[in-house]
């Protein structure tokens, strides 16, 4: 069973309905003994990162979230994936999970429309498992104004919008951040997280 | 690089898809779950309902056709008409929109614009504008439908709707949609410059060239067009090919 972390905060439905189209065992969940029964966790996130960060906490989850994310494969989008990071400068100052070493701020680009909106092309940076069988033309869907600044080693993949925007970081082991919403972009999402659903089955 | 993108739009009426011209003589054509799973599969990289007699006839927004769609298509859903109110932006969200597109509530009342971008975000307002040509270089903006003159000045309210929040602009000609001319450069060109926020070309798309002609001519970020997909004259991927081979980014 794939864990979708329901903290209140983002389309959750649209995880839940890409897993289902995959015909993937899921549950919207916000207990603690669902996260440890699970196989793999997804943790999505639409919104600001200091309310989202607080409704993680207030669900109580935080210390089962960063402590499960290294037992088993852990996905956060957008937000989510902003919020392994260990602070963001979104409105305020703000701690995040800490789970990827980097913070979160504004995509500094006064020459371009933001957010950054639409789909974008992939450039891989470096291998990962979520990448099988993808060719090197493929576009993903992203909306966000913030972006990730992290090591290089972190960096899966990035997409160009003036300067480079991660697309998809992780931790080398069980931890993976995708920027883009892969349950919106179409064929390729859906064959990211069917990687995802592969690792989980693998661990088993 | 961010691709331009082409959307597909279904102009919903009762549950089943129509198209108008210039918003009067209806035809009425096909199940709007099927369609968008056609166009899924021609490559739409996004996909919008709009139901065309809400904000008239206060019907609510089909939110069992969009439920059924986010079942089966994975790229951003956008749903218009008839919403009036954050609770309509909830529930719209909740049954499986990305975006919701206000119009003639939004002129009524501008504060939604505002409410729904602070409590969802920006990225999922998209703010319909019908505007029609009332000088050289100037046109003003009508509600329901393109029925009712706000005597509002297109510019004016671009600007404002970008301070209030709104995520992107869904810019609709009155004066070319239903025409096949081609998309009313003019209007896309002011208004690209007067905002930063994305901005979609509707209304007027008649040919292949049309969508590569608007990428190249402005800097709108997306072309929607309803009539041509529908009724089968032209598919997202031959418009997607056209624009590829004419240098554009697309996915």
């Amino acid at each position: 069973m794939i864990a979708i972390v329901d903290y209140g905060a983002g389309n959750i439905f649209s995880v839940k309905n890409a897993l289902d189209f995959l015909g993937v065992e899921n549950k919207l969940t916000a207990d603690k003994a669902d996260l440890e029964a699970a196989d793999a966790i997804i943790l999505p996130g639409v919104g600001a990162f200091p309310w989202a960060m607080k409704k993680l906490t207030e669900s109580g989850l935080v210390d089962t979230v960063k402590e499960q994310a290294k037992l088993k494969p852990f996905l956060g989008i957008c937000l989510g994936m902003q919020l392994l990071f260990e602070k963001s400068f979104e409105f305020e100052e703000c701690e995040g999970l800490g789970l990827i070493k980097g913070y979160v701020d504004k995509i500094n680009e006064p020459d371009l429309v933001i957010p950054h909106m639409g789909w974008n092309k992939l450039v891989y940076n470096q291998p990962c498992p979520l990448f099988d069988g993808l060719t090197d033309d493929e576009y993903v869907y992203f909306v966000h104004s913030y972006k990730a600044f992290c090591a290089d080693s972190a960096l899966c993949a990035y997409v160009e919008y003036g300067g480079k925007v991660p697309a998809m970081v992780s931790d080398g082991k069980t931890i993976f951040g995708s920027q883009f919403h892969p349950e919106k972009s179409g064929k390729t999402g859906l064959k990211i997280l069917e990687n995802f659903v592969k690792l989980a089955v693998e661990g088993k | 690089m961010l691709a331009k993108r082409i959307i597909p739009c279904l102009d919903v009426r009762d549950g089943k898809v129509v198209k108008g011209v210039n918003f009067e003589g209806i035809k009425e054509v096909g199940d709007p779950v099927a369609c968008a799973y056609e166009y899924n599969l021609q490559g739409a990289d996004e996909i919008v309902f709009y139901d065309i007699t809400a904000s008239h006839e206060g019907r609510g927004v089909m939110l069992d056709v969009v439920r059924e769609t986010a079942k089966k298509v994975f790229v951003p859903l956008t749903v218009g008409g008839g919403i009036k109110t954050v609770d309509d932006i909830r529930d719209t969200l909740r049954a499986g929109a990305d975006k919701v597109s206000v119009n003639s509530q939004a002129v009524q009342n501008p504060q939604l614009i505002k409410d729904g971008a602070d409590i969802f975000g920006s990225q999922c307002i998209c703010v319909g504008i019908d505007a029609k040509k009332v000088a050289d270089n100037k046109w003003t903006v009508y509600i329901n439908g393109g029925r009712i003159d706000m005597q509002l000045d297109l510019i004016d309210w671009v600007k404002r709707i970008e301070q209030l929040g709104a995520g992107e602009i869904c810019l609709n000609s009155i004066d070319t949609d239903g025409v096949r001319g081609g998309f009313d450069l003019p209007m896309l060109k002011a208004v690209c410059s007067a905002v930063k926020i994305p901005v979609i070309a509707s209304g007027g798309a008649g040919k292949l060239g049309d969508f590569a002609e608007a990428f190249l001519e402005t800097d709108c970020s997306a072309a929607l067009a309803a009539s041509l997909f529908h009724f089968k004259e032209l598919t997202v991927s031959q418009v997607k090919a056209d624009c590829r081979s004419k240098g554009i980014i697309v996915r």
